[in-house]
């Protein structure tokens, strides 16, 4: 708890206008960040942000809270950093506790090609500024509490890298100090909109329609989580995404100890302690591309056999719920955002697994981008256009969810 | 309940059995070759509705079969 524990959060809502400088589509953590940092960064307070359910309610709702930087290419580690800077300054910025708490990041390998995989991720996030070491099996056993260093044979641990600036936060906190922040700047939020359409003006991109009625905007922001490329194709956009479900669950409460955040590409899953002392974890995203968020006793049947290989007291706990988002893929996990071949209509997708811990940075960068009618250097290498470009940057290693 | 797909050899059969692959559709109206070959290569009609795809059944009769699926609610046709 900090100095803002006590402070309660107001939501202002709006009534929908008829006419926005900037309409956001999607009330998730993206397009509630970029309408917070237009507002009272930029001075754009004409903004309106349109949620179909209720805000932070899709994945920005669903992820499990890890925020870190320990990327394995220079582009997304400078991103990532950028975002993890500025959830550290969060609470201040917003005078809202969203439960921050920088714990270290633990990234296992299990075969040699692993370590010397994770060894690359400690020098290439030091050398474009995020804070990771090397660490060796022993002090891994000693400083992960419950750790199984050889996993019953199966998936014995052979190295790690360390991520110190690894770190939580409360995802609902997040979504409400941004929303609160951004209404009380002036922006309009409305839940339980829908957008139907995109009007157009040849190809340029004039308005949103919605089941409330239309709505003239100066520019619209794509910003929605799993229905990417239908809001995309109202304006003739074609995006190189898949929407894949990704599970997760809860236990039930353990004792306060496990200070960790674990995750094993390996063994495809990701496991840490929440406030309220569940252990939560997650795995990699289910196979076949769908946007049905239904869980399946499968995905715990499979993460349960694997977690208490490495983590045996897991094996006494029961789980207490699971639940399932809808993740936009993008080809080579990394990011999406920017102008699109429709002028007036921008994106910020293809957050697939990764989106929670680039809120802040990503509301950021497309604030300014609207602002100054110029992409950010932090954001140009995320541009659409890298797939014609050969400019991919494939980074499935550092998605956590494979 | 667990993803089930319905082998026209071998019965009905987990989704663990089966390894999933996109037929891509690359739309009539990108004509340049080039971009194409890019359409092909990274970009996916993603639908949100009836799509048609391939299953490989690769730990069951190691064919390829065409099924129809809604991915609104996984169902099969």
């Amino acid at each position: 708890m900090n100095e803002f524990w006590e402070a309660k959060v107001k939501l202002q809502w709006a009534e929908l206008g008829s006419s926005y400088d900037v309409v956001i589509i999607g009330g998730g953590g993206h397009g509630l960040a970029t309408a917070y940092n237009l507002a009272v960064n930029h001075g754009i307070t004409n903004v309106a942000v349109i949620e179909k359910d209720y805000i932070g309610g899709g994945n920005s709702g669903r992820n499990t809270t890890v925020i870190r930087s320990n990327y394995g290419k220079p582009e997304p580690v400078r991103f990532y950093q950028r975002s993890l800077d500025l959830y550290r300054e969060l609470e201040a910025e917003t005078e809202r506790w969203v439960m921050h708490d920088e714990r270290g990041l633990w990234w296992l390998a299990h075969t040699e090609a692993g370590r010397r995989q994770e060894r690359s991720r400690a020098a290439i996030n030091q050398a474009f500024g995020a804070d990771t070491t090397f660490v060796e099996p022993e002090e891994i056993g000693r400083l992960i509490p419950g750790i199984n260093l050889d996993a019953d044979g199966e998936f014995p641990i052979t190295g790690a890298s360390f991520h110190a600036g690894g770190a939580t936060a409360r995802h609902d906190r997040v979504n409400w100090a941004f929303a609160e922040g951004a209404m009380r700047a002036g922006v309009t939020i409305v839940q339980g909109v829908k957008v139907t359409g995109l009007t157009l003006d040849g190809d340029r991109v004039v308005g949103v329609q919605t089941d409330k009625g239309d709505v003239a905007a100066g520019t619209v922001v794509g910003a929605v989580g799993g229905h990417a490329t239908t809001i995309a194709s109202m304006a003739n956009v074609r995006l190189p995404i898949r929407t894949h479900p990704l599970q997760a669950f809860v236990t039930n409460h353990y004792e306060q100890t496990w200070d960790a955040i674990v995750a094993s590409n390996d063994l495809g899953f990701y496991v840490s302690q929440t406030a309220r002392g569940e252990m939560l974890g997650g795995s990699h995203i289910d196979p076949q591309p769908s946007y049905s968020r239904r869980s399946d006793h499968h995905f715990i049947n499979e993460i349960a056999r694997r977690i208490v290989a490495l983590f045996p007291f897991m094996g006494n706990l029961r789980v207490l719920r699971q639940w399932t988002g809808i993740c936009d893929m993008s080809p080579d996990y990394t990011p999406i955002m920017g102008y699109t071949s429709a002028p007036g209509f921008l994106i910020t997708t293809g957050w697939g697994t990764w989106g929670f811990k680039a809120i802040p940075a990503g509301g950021e960068a497309m604030a300014q981008l609207i602002a100054n009618d110029e992409t950010p250097e932090l954001i140009a290498p995320f541009s659409i256009e890298r797939f014609a470009n050969d400019r991919t940057l494939a980074d499935r290693g550092s998605s956590g969810t494979h | 309940m667990t993803l089930r797909i319905t082998c026209p050899h071998c019965g009905t059969r987990e989704i663990d059995e089966w390894v999933h692959g996109e037929i891509p559709v690359v739309p009539d109206d990108i004509t340049d070759a080039d971009d194409r070959d890019v359409d092909r290569a990274y970009f996916h009609n993603n639908v949100e509705g009836v799509v048609r795809e391939a299953w490989f059944h690769l730990y069951g009769c190691r064919r390829w079969v065409t099924l129809e699926r809604d991915t609104r609610t996984d169902a099969f046709q």
